[in-house]
């Protein structure tokens, strides 16, 4: 059986890394793959869908609904087996350690479902890289922004320049051994408090 | 003297409740733990973590560590039961269109299970509809009570009436939608229904089967053989917590730290209601049900070999496993009560002299005894 005749379905809420996983398993040659991103549909879509392969992300609350389902579900036609063999832990962990869980129809050659799921745990790995660089610059601007207050502040009240502002702040940062937006923040806040 | 850190998976429910006071109460420091606790969304996670490592051990429900002992599960590792996290805890609700169709054949209103099902029974012989419940899963206390009091109100499962599975955080909003027309789960979901206006608790736990376990601590055979000394600790901090959480004097405080955002995330006063017994059954009905949930008092923690029998019947009754000598020893072997004693022996209390007892009359609505000594027999006697 070539790649592309495995189908393969995908059930995760959130749409951005269900389309990341998609669009790998594509490039990987697999044509047969459906994503839903809404519980609900499952127990009507299964059975047209007929997976050979079901991929979940782990935080979703309806798991075990769905575990249920597939393990009585005659759309599997077999027992489903979760992840490739049960005996291959290091498989296992590596999932559970990026989020991804799977259900894979008993009998289905083993080295063509890891691949399936190397590629799931890859793409939810990225994804979850993608999110953390996406909150650190987030957090990064907001330092920035709460820094920039901080500095303006110091030049209101104290006729600071905007080096001897920044400056003031470092300082007393490191003989704190606090963070310098740490600093700002409490400034902020103290500002605030002291505004008639 | 350095401190273990130990992992622990938990679902929030009420009965997570030893493992939260255990870690913010301090009897998990001042047993030489760092007690890091797991908030989880599904059991399957739970069981998952605990057989990969993530978790050292975990709130489980009941049947979970037999169903995994006997290779029932999608990852089957070899899983201990050295503790119950207390005695009872759940209830049978339903919405409140099934409520008014019960009181139109006569229900009383009373909470106990026998006029409960024989409403539910009437309402079935004479309506069209097919009723539909909901459990938390399959392998668990609230699927096997709630068939049970159904087959012996007379109503079958599976040809009556359907039961689904379904998480406790949907329940709610499945009654008032109509998408499910009652459910069996711990607290505080019930409470959460009736708050909602969606259902009446129907009947308790306590009721159906007296001083019933529903969760228990559940570990890895593998960790507990590494850490014998980490998993006495735990046991001894969980038992001060049972301690503890069996004052009523402390129940208000206990609410309070469960409702955090951490652990349960919601308001005390909804806690309060399952760890006091003072029941709303439905908007503007109360009821007092003193042991709807209990802790420590009733040897609440001990993990009776006879309940492991018990749950193992109810897998053989509803044919999730073939009875053979070897699975109901491997389901009896899955509690372990010589650990528990050996843990909490320091404490010096009356622990029971038995790892067995014969359930009574008493014990369960209908009066039918269990014998663990005639187990045979019991599964026998079983309708399917």
């Amino acid at each position: 059986m070539p790649a592309s005749e495995l189908s393969i379905l995908i059930i995760d809420e959130n749409r951005l890394r269900s389309s990341i996983i998609e669009a790998g398993l594509r490039e990987a040659g697999h044509d047969r793959v459906t994503v839903l991103n809404s519980t609900q549909e499952v127990a009507r879509r299964v059975v047209e869908i007929a997976p050979d392969v079901v991929v979940i992300d782990l935080e979703n609350p309806d798991r075990d609904r769905l575990e249920h389902f597939f393990t009585l579900s005659k759309a599997l036609q077999k027992p489903v087996a979760m992840f490739v063999d049960k005996s291959d832990a290091a498989a296992i962990g590596a999932a559970i350690e990026a989020g991804v869980s799977a259900y894979v129809v008993d009998g289905l050659r083993k080295d063509r479902i890891k691949s399936i799921l190397d590629m799931a745990i890859l793409r939810f790995n990225a994804y979850s890289r993608l999110q953390r660089e996406l909150d650190e610059a987030r957090t990064a601007l907001e330092d920035r922004k709460l820094i920039d207050r901080a500095k303006a502040i110091l030049w209101e009240q104290r006729g600071l320049s905007e080096p001897d502002a920044y400056n003031l702040l470092r300082k007393t940062a490191m003989n704190q051994n606090r963070r310098i937006v740490d600093i700002a923040q409490s400034l902020i806040t103290a500002a605030g408090l002291l505004e008639p | 003297m350095s401190e273990l850190r130990i992992t622990a998976g938990f679902l929030p429910l009420l009965d997570s409740l030893l493992m939260v006071v255990a870690r913010e109460k301090g009897f998990a420091a001042a047993q030489g733990i760092d007690l890091a606790l797991v908030r989880e969304t599904s059991w399957a996670n739970i069981r998952d973590r605990v057989a990969v490592g993530h978790f050292d051990a975990a709130h489980m429900l009941g049947p979970m560590p037999i169903a995994s002992n006997l290779g029932l599960a999608p990852i089957s590792t070899p899983i201990l039961a050295p503790m119950t996290l207390g005695l009872g805890g759940n209830a049978i609700t339903v919405s409140t269109g099934l409520w008014q169709r019960m009181l139109d054949v006569g229900a009383s209103g009373s909470i106990d299970p026998g006029p409960a099902g024989a409403a539910l029974r009437a309402v079935i012989a004479t309506g069209t509809d097919r009723l539909r419940f909901a459990v938390t899963h399959p392998y668990s206390g609230h699927n096997y009570e709630l068939r049970y009091w159904l087959a012996a109100s007379g109503i079958a499962p599976d040809r009556d009436v359907d039961i689904a599975i379904l998480p406790p955080p949907l329940m709610a909003d499945a009654l008032a939608t109509g998408s499910i027309d009652g459910y069996c789960v711990g607290e505080p979901y019930n409470s959460v229904g009736v708050a909602a206006g969606a259902g009446r608790i129907i009947t308790v736990k306590a009721r159906l089967w007296a001083n019933s376990p529903d969760k228990v601590l559940g570990v890895s055979a593998r960790w507990a053989a590494q850490y014998p000394e980490g998993l006495a600790a735990l046991l001894r901090a969980l038992y001060g917590a049972s301690v503890w959480c069996g004052d009523p004097a402390n129940h208000a405080e206990a609410a309070a730290i469960l409702g955090g955002p951490a652990y349960l995330d919601r308001p005390s006063d909804i806690l309060l209601r399952g760890l006091s017994g003072r029941l709303e059954l439905i908007l503007g009905e109360t009821a007092r049900v003193a042991d709807y949930f209990q802790p420590h008092e009733n040897s609440a923690t001990f993990p009776w070999a006879t309940h492991a029998l018990w749950y193992y019947s109810q897998m053989v009754r509803w044919s999730a496993v073939p009875h053979t000598p070897q699975n109901a020893q491997l389901a009896a072997s899955t509690y372990r009560p010589d650990i528990y004693r050996a843990a909490i022996a320091p404490f010096g209390a009356a622990l029971p002299t038995s790892d067995r007892k014969v359930l009574g009359p008493g014990d369960f609505f209908d009066g039918t005894p269990f014998d663990p000594a005639d187990l045979d027999a019991y599964i026998q006697r079983q309708s399917g």
